[in-house]
């Protein structure tokens, strides 16, 4: 029996064939064996012509925007998110609970109705566009406040638990021993929260990297200029460049499982500083 | 705002304060863990000017815009036929793939929470992998392996068999983004509660599925339906994967999202939003339910810590 074999100890319960089983045929079905027709569809193509889809000046300028847009988004998230997490775990103040919940919104709404409400609010005759002195909407700019709004609840839903589990005790014994709230924030806190708030930055990132649904519509998709590695994906698709438009995902699924990896380890790090308290 | 939340401090832990320099001070010390009143009005104005800006904004915007031109045009756009053949499409696609995915969540939680086994850790990353894919990509490798260019289109095609631009395809990209939803709320809970009660179900006499049924599921049933209730949020508003799989034929592979993607682009922004209030609507749904969900979590399994 291959269960026996990939046990590593013995157990009483029933069903692990069985689940295993299940589990892993459902999960070759639906997504190991598709991904794999990435690779394998890209396989066919010589490295030359690849390599010269793939750094296309179009696709390259796509390329940059995508990565710049979603640091610049993530970056964002990780300084508002940490104010956000800490003033929830840390301050009372009216309809928190309500705040609170509302974090998780970017998850909930769909991101089309998200990509169409920015693009109408921050449009030039838009609730908030109409004060700003330069345009939001349909340009690089857009794309920003998109990425924002989706990778909001990372950081916050990331570093609000380890703010929670945080002993007060260390911030007393810190001001006992005559540090001052800002040399125990630099010194104390922020180190103790450094792995989550990366792990936080690193996942709102990496959401981004791939968003599709809010950024199309706020961004303007000028080629060269406010166009996202996933919407050229879209367009070669459409032109039915099939090879083209995998040759990009493959570059962007290898983008993404780096990162994947880089997250793994900073949670593992995470798991040994919290450990060591 | 600022002297309710002034007042509203101690409730905070409290850190102790030394009682006799309190009373003879003018004013009390500063709590040694607390900041001065001015930074905590700071802080609590920039979060919420953030959260103001990115959430609360373009919510009231989505219900604003789509009552903008009258109850009436409300009503006609969320009435319209391609409208309810879209909401079917969408309630289709949702009642099989969130069922698809329970069954998955359950499978593979029981595998690796409750057994020690070779390659366990590859299986939890690999679980995972769908959250790490575009949207886009996720519809994209559907279309390799079922579209007419793909590995499967000329058989497909021989046997009158559609599965891109039709419901199938809609379904098995919708079915990818949410795949690990439910199965990353078990794993984790069932890990934390161990195998010690189905051990002793299983001593006195109990079969697999009786274990099942009546030990396991029950004990994690909460983190079943937060699973449940992230999975359907997500399979009603999936959009990238969905637009590249549909072919956006009207009244037939529309799903809700996509169907406000065309209303959107057909500068019929109220008919566009009236919808969009449905699903914002249902996002809010979502986050009463998850917040209840979420309390009712707390007190079945306190933190461990």
């Amino acid at each position: 029996m291959i269960s026996r074999l990939l046990l590593r100890r013995h157990t009483v319960l029933p069903g692990f064939g069985l689940a295993l089983g299940m589990a892993v045929a459902y999960l070759c079905l639906i997504v190991l064996v598709p991904l794999s027709a990435a690779f394998l569809k890209t396989a066919t193509m010589t490295w030359p012509a690849f390599w010269d889809t793939v750094t296309a000046p179009r696709v390259l300028a796509s390329f940059k925007l995508t990565f710049l847009a979603s640091l610049a988004g993530a970056a964002t998230n990780a300084v508002f998110g940490l104010i956000v997490a800490w003033v929830l775990v840390r301050y009372e103040f009216p309809f928190k609970r309500v705040v609170d919940a509302m974090v998780d919104l970017p998850f909930a709404l769909p991101t089309a109705v998200a990509g169409i409400t920015l693009a109408t609010i921050y449009s030039q005759q838009g609730w908030l566009g109409q004060w700003l002195p330069f345009q939001v909407a349909f340009t690089p700019l857009g794309i920003f406040v998109a990425l924002t709004f989706i990778g909001l609840p990372f950081v916050v839903r990331t570093v609000q638990p380890v703010l929670e589990d945080l002993s007060r005790e260390l911030e007393e014994v810190a001001a006992t021993l005559g540090a001052s709230r800002l040399q125990t924030l630099g010194r104390i806190i922020l180190p103790l929260l450094g792995p989550a708030l990366l792990t936080g930055f690193a996942l709102a990132f990496a959401r981004a990297l791939g968003e599709y649904g809010s950024v199309i519509f706020i961004a303007g998709n000028m080629p060269m200029i406010s166009e996202i590695t996933a919407l050229l994906i879209v367009i070669k698709l459409e032109q039915y460049d099939y090879a083209g438009a995998t040759a990009i995902a493959v570059v962007m699924l290898l983008m993404s499982f780096m990162l994947l990896l880089a997250i793994n380890a900073a949670q593992a790090w995470a798991r040994r500083r919290q450990g060591g308290l | 705002m600022p002297r309710s939340s002034e007042l509203a401090l101690p409730a905070s832990p409290a850190p102790v304060t030394p009682a006799g320099t309190a009373a003879a001070a003018p004013r009390p010390p500063a709590p040694v863990t607390g900041e001065p009143a001015w930074v905590r009005r700071l802080l609590i104005g920039l979060a919420l000017g953030f959260m103001a800006l990115f959430l609360f904004v373009p919510l009231a915007a989505v219900f604003h815009e789509a009552l903008k031109k009258g109850v009436d045009v409300y009503l006609a756009a969320i009435t319209e036929p391609d409208a309810l053949a879209a909401l079917r499409l969408t309630l289709i696609s949702a009642a099989i793939c969130v069922p698809l995915n329970l069954a998955f969540g359950v499978a593979a939680a029981w595998a690796i929470a409750k057994f020690d086994f070779r390659g366990r850790n590859l299986l939890l990353t690999l679980i995972d992998l769908p959250f790490s894919v575009s949207p886009v990509i996720a519809g994209l490798i559907y279309v390799l392996v079922f579209g007419l260019q793909g590995w499967l289109g000329p058989w497909l095609q021989a046997h009158d068999i559609k599965i891109i631009f039709a419901v199938p395809g809609i379904v098995l990209a919708t079915t990818f983004v949410t795949f690990p939803f439910i199965a990353r709320e078990l794993i984790p809970l069932m890990q934390a509660q161990g195998v010690e009660q189905e051990e002793a179900a299983r001593v006195l006499g109990a079969s697999g599925w009786q274990i099942l049924w009546r030990v396991t599921l029950p004990n994690v049933r909460w983190a079943l339906l937060y699973g449940v209730i992230l999975c359907n949020a997500r399979a009603f508003g999936e959009f990238g994967a969905v637009s590249v799989v549909s072919g956006h034929i009207r009244g037939m592979t529309n799903t809700l999202p996509l169907h406000v993607e065309i209303l959107y682009n057909e500068y019929q922004g109220a008919a566009a939003f009236a919808v969009a209030s449905l699903l914002a609507g249902l996002a809010l749904v979502t986050l009463v339910l998850k917040y209840i969900v979420e309390q009712r979590l707390q007190q079945a399994n306190p933190a461990p810590r």
